[in-house]
């Protein structure tokens, strides 16, 4: 590997002075290929979205006769996106989505921040092991789930309805969250809760005015996880929701857009950015901690 | 970093001073009592909806198929002697295996051009690249279906306008198992990406310095320093990734369904094909019990990781 070279940052060492020009050289083509590689990547990466915004902005007629390259629009329309907008089933779909992701998020974070103090923290007896189990538990994926959750959720009565899934949805996020909050809380030094107790502060006040607060980049990526989560979740969905008007944006747009043999390849286009959208503008504005909360452990994906 | 928690929950708080006697106890008591209390709501939901839907899948999947006696290990039998569902284990192997090799190669390539260029435009780059990762994978993946299009597709259209064939992509097996090999790595790469070179930043350039006075060349710097300070996020991040690739449904739901003539399926859409769809839930159960020596194994793996790390971070 030619990067390992321009790695070392002891290129220009007095001990190796003899080589200095070569060096230099190598280091240039180094950066050359770092740029590079990152060009091809960025394309690739890149590509799909991209292509997916040039299709939502062609007409119908424009997609079935192809001119010429389809990478570019020639006659750009966002009658896509109104006929979305105006759609009640499709503004059914993201209210269904916003109503399901906020009860999670508030659901989740109020679960994990009191478990994860109380396992930093507090110790009682087989804390340990839960702690253990909290990451085991984080490893058990939806799919090995969902058909036990599937026949659970039928006997409750809540098939087809959102707060089936608003039940169910904690146990992909939950784990991860109670996880990384855990190493947050426990990363507060000691002499701040004991300075708390001296005060005569009780446990509640401590993880209120102490630990939250302190913690508070904690929160927000376990915060972000969550939300981002039970945005795109889609096996719950798949397997329990039927009917339209109670299905989240992710299984509406893949199975209510889809319709027939002739597909509306600009509307569904458009359909899968706007149900993309959320997700990309929290990441946007908040990348850092996104980013810190995707190394603190590892998200599922 | 999150992953050493277990440790600081084993060790706790100090002892209190043994001054207080009687009050103290209780004190601890109560201490104990409301810890507990504040975990409640997370044993509720691993015992409740983890734990035991996990143990109700075993006991489903001893039932016929309407659920009305017990026939043991019946519906594992019948699943091994099919021809499908033979194919969908090798199938779920290559997939993840090939798709999570690809995923740590070039991740781990770009997270050290990421490092090698100077720290300022890094974080533009870094934007990008995440991109993937950030979009649902359900919705990308729909993209990706219709770049696969058979009479529109835009990557045969670059394929042809560089002289190249026009490809089946979806409409035959072999590539239709590539596809979705190629959608995974794509969707998962910057996972890796992002993890290496956090790692890659905790590397002390100390290290390389003495490497490199040591006389020790790029590709020996990287044997000898890099992987092995990166040893430990390395294996958890490859254990994880097969997991999750291993247990992937969006991808392959969408982009084939499973066809042509099932040869795309994985263990998750085989069980919802058989469980959900056909409405057999005791086999879709059993067939995604099958995940479950693979998970376990890795798990023990990456409890035994995490668990060595805590040892040698405290």
């Amino acid at each position: 590997m030619m990067s390992a070279s321009a790695a070392s940052p002891s290129a220009v060492l007095p001990g190796v002075a003899r080589k200095v020009g070569s060096l230099r050289k190598e280091r240039r083509w180094a950066l050359i290929t770092a740029y590079v590689s990152l060009v091809v990547a960025a394309i690739v990466m890149l590509a799909p979205p991209f292509y997916m915004l040039i299709t939502s902005l062609k007409t119908s007629a424009e997609i079935s006769n192809p001119v010429g390259t389809p990478w570019i629009v020639r006659n750009p329309t966002l009658e896509n996106y109104w006929a979305l907008i105006s759609d009640p089933m499709f503004r059914g779909f993201f209210f269904n989505s916003i109503k399901i992701t906020a009860a999670v998020v508030c659901v989740t974070m109020v679960i994990s921040v009191l478990a994860a103090f109380s396992l930093a923290r507090m110790k009682f007896f087989g804390s340990g092991l839960l702690a253990t189990g909290v990451f085991l538990t984080y490893l058990v994926p939806d799919t090995l789930l969902f058909i036990p959750l599937y026949q659970i959720v039928g006997g409750l009565g809540l098939l087809n309805s959102i707060w089936g899934l608003v039940l169910v949805y904690p146990t992909l996020t939950v784990p991860f969250c109670t996880w990384i909050m855990i190493g947050y809380f426990a990363s507060i030094p000691k002499e701040l809760d004991e300075a708390a107790l001296i005060d005569g502060a009780n446990w509640m006040q401590m993880l209120t005015k102490i630990f939250i607060p302190v913690a508070l980049p904690g929160i927000i990526a376990a915060t972000i996880f969550a939300f981002t989560v039970s945005w795109a979740a889609f096996v719950y969905p798949t397997a329990f929701i039927t009917r339209p008007d109670e299905m989240p944006l992710t299984i509406g747009v893949v199975s209510q857009l889809i319709r027939g043999d002739t597909f509306a390849w600009g509307q569904l286009m458009a359909g899968a950015l706007l149900a993309a959208l959320p997700p990309v503008i929290v990441y946007a504005f908040l990348m850092d901690y996104y980013i810190a909360g995707l190394t603190a452990g590892a998200t599922k994906g | 970093m999150a992953l050493d928690a277990t440790t600081i929950t084993e060790t706790g708080r100090p002892a209190a001073p043994a001054t207080g006697g009687m009050t103290l106890q209780r004190f601890a008591r109560r201490r104990s009592t409301i810890a507990f209390l504040m975990a409640l709501p997370l044993i509720a939901v691993i015992a409740g909806l983890v734990a035991w839907p996990a143990g109700y899948a075993i006991y489903l999947s001893t039932l016929n198929r309407r659920m009305t006696s017990f026939i043991g290990l019946g519906n594992f039998e019948i699943l091994l002697d099919s021809e499908t569902f033979r194919m969908v284990i090798w199938q779920s192997c290559i997939f993840a295996i090939t798709a999570v090799v690809l995923k740590a190669l070039l991740g781990f390539w770009l997270a050290h051009m990421l490092h090698h260029i100077p720290t300022k435009g890094q974080r533009v780059w870094r934007g990008m690249l995440l991109l993937p990762w950030v979009v649902p994978p359900a919705l990308s993946t729909l993209g990706w279906w219709w770049m696969f299009d058979p009479s529109y597709s835009s990557l045969n259209w670059l394929l042809t306008a560089m002289g190249g064939p026009s490809i089946p992509w979806l409409g035959e097996p072999g590539w239709a198992r590539a596809s979705v090999i190629i959608v995974n790595v794509w969707a998962g790469t910057p996972f890796f990406m992002i993890m290496y070179l956090a790692a890659l930043k905790s590397v002390p350039d100390q290290l390389y310095e003495a490497a490199a006075i040591d006389g020790a060349t790029g590709w020996q710097g990287l044997r000898f320093v890099t992987l092995p300070m990166m040893r430990n996020i390395i294996s958890i991040t490859v254990l994880f990734s097969l997991i999750v690739t291993f247990a992937n449904y969006d991808i392959v739901r969408v982009l084939t369904n499973g066809g042509p003539r099932d040869l795309t399926h994985v263990f998750a859409s085989y069980a919802f094909q058989v469980g959900v769809l056909s409405g057999n839930i005791p086999r879709g159960a059993a067939v995604s019990l099958f995940m479950f020596p693979l998970l376990a194994t890795v798990a023990f793996f990456m409890l035994r990781g995490v668990n060595q790390r805590n040892r040698e971070m405290a």
